[in-house]
């Protein structure tokens, strides 16, 4: 037997490293659609929300979502005067079925819809111990049902509050962007039903989307931006008080 | 040879840890999909699996393939922007079978007021109305056609 320590410890990681590219295997190409291809966001008009719950309703349907609980959904901020510190926010039933008048009708009322930001830097997918949410190679982060353990981590991480735990599969859940429609060259449930426009989805790696023009002429932002996310839903009209 | 008999409990110890190497790496592979580390730190199959759900609304494109003469007459008036299944609701499978799955008939009285009720937090330049005071309990479609909403002959109330 001729072979010394050395040889043994430098066969043993060649050995690692040879067996982990073999589980890797080689990336497949899906048929019709190059994830890589794409680079999906969303574009929100604050001023065009008419807070009429049609995004919710339609994101329900088309998700499944149980009762009470919310892969969007509306909030209605009233700001009184100059307290853009405090303002009164509320979104009974995730403003699924409208909003009742306000009480209070001569301050700054506004509507704003809000969903899971897709970050390209998210802290919900750093948190997960198991790899069961991720970024899809087109910018969506996605939750892997089968693989979800339930542990809420990424329910904690997320500082928009985009995330719940499903009471019938006790998995992680939120906003998918509809990767089922998009896949298929749809667009979100959502913005499909939205009926002022008020959301839409966004490409950005597709040349001809609006987005590029709308980018260059508007001035847009993105919900806490100093939690430094790299958040993808573009707020147009945003007001400074909301959070 | 007298030096590798000296170091033969080593040797054991090694040969234990190969073994114990070889064990993890057997659970390894029973344990961890397949697909997993395909694209990243998770399931690559997830990505299909995700992707073949169904979808229930079929989508603008798909209702204005049949459905052009409301495309015609939407495109004229205010709810041009507006999608189909907005109003109508999910239809995935009116489309994939439309002749069986038939959509309902809308009621004008609940639907209407959804988007239209006055609300201080709705943008000041969308029509809004309080429909008690407005219709008196008409139904909206009783004066205004959905798909053209505005009323060109008679006198709009504000």
């Amino acid at each position: 037997m001729n072979m010394t320590r050395r040889h043994f410890i430098v066969l043993t990681a060649a050995a690692a490293a040879a067996w982990d590219s073999m589980l890797a295997g080689t990336p497949e190409a899906a048929a019709g659609y190059r994830a890589s291809g794409h680079w999906y966001g969303m574009l929100i008009n604050v001023e065009e929300c008419i807070g009429c719950g049609s995004c919710v309703r339609g994101c329900q349907n088309e998700n499944n979502v149980p009762d009470g609980y919310f892969r969007t959904w509306v909030e209605r901020y009233q700001v009184a005067d100059w307290t853009v510190e405090n303002p009164t926010v509320d979104s009974p039933e995730g403003g699924k079925n409208g909003f009742p008048q306000a009480k209070d009708t001569h301050g700054k009322n506004f509507f704003v819809p809000k969903l899971c930001n897709h970050c390209a830097d998210s802290p919900c997918t750093q948190v997960c111990p198991v790899g069961a949410t991720f970024h899809s190679p087109d910018g969506v982060v996605l939750v892997d049902p089968k693989y979800c353990l339930g542990c809420r981590y990424c329910v904690q991480a997320c500082p928009y509050g985009c995330r719940f735990l499903n009471p019938e599969t006790n998995t992680a859940e939120k906003c998918s962007l509809c990767y089922h429609r998009l896949t298929k060259g749809l667009t979100t449930a959502c913005c499909e039903v939205c009926p002022t426009g008020a959301r839409q989805l966004v490409d950005f790696k597709n040349p001809k989307d609006p987005i590029h023009e709308f980018l260059k002429t508007h001035s847009v932002q993105v919900l806490k931006p100093y939690m430094a996310t790299k958040a993808k839903v573009y707020y147009y009209g945003l007001d400074g008080s909301v959070r | 040879m007298k030096d590798l008999k000296d170091a033969a409990h080593l040797l054991r110890l090694a040969a234990l840890f190969a073994v114990l190497f070889v064990i993890f790496l057997v659970v390894r592979a029973a344990l961890v999909p397949k697909s997993f580390g395909r694209y990243g730190h998770y399931r690559g199959d997830a990505l299909a699996e995700i992707a073949a759900k169904p979808i229930a609304y079929a989508g603008h494109q798909a209702c204005e393939t049949c459905h052009s003469d409301i495309v015609d007459v939407k495109s004229k008036g205010k709810h041009k922007g507006v999608g189909c299944e907005s109003c109508h609701g999910p239809l995935a499978k009116h489309a994939d079978d439309p002749s069986t799955v038939q959509p309902a008939r809308l009621e004008t009285t609940s639907l209407c007021p959804r988007c239209h009720t006055a609300n201080a937090a709705k943008p000041k330049n969308f029509p809004q109305v309080v429909p008690e005071n407005h219709s008196g309990g008409a139904a909206c479609g009783s004066c205004h056609k959905p798909h053209t909403p505005v009323i060109e002959t008679a006198e709009v109330k504000p």
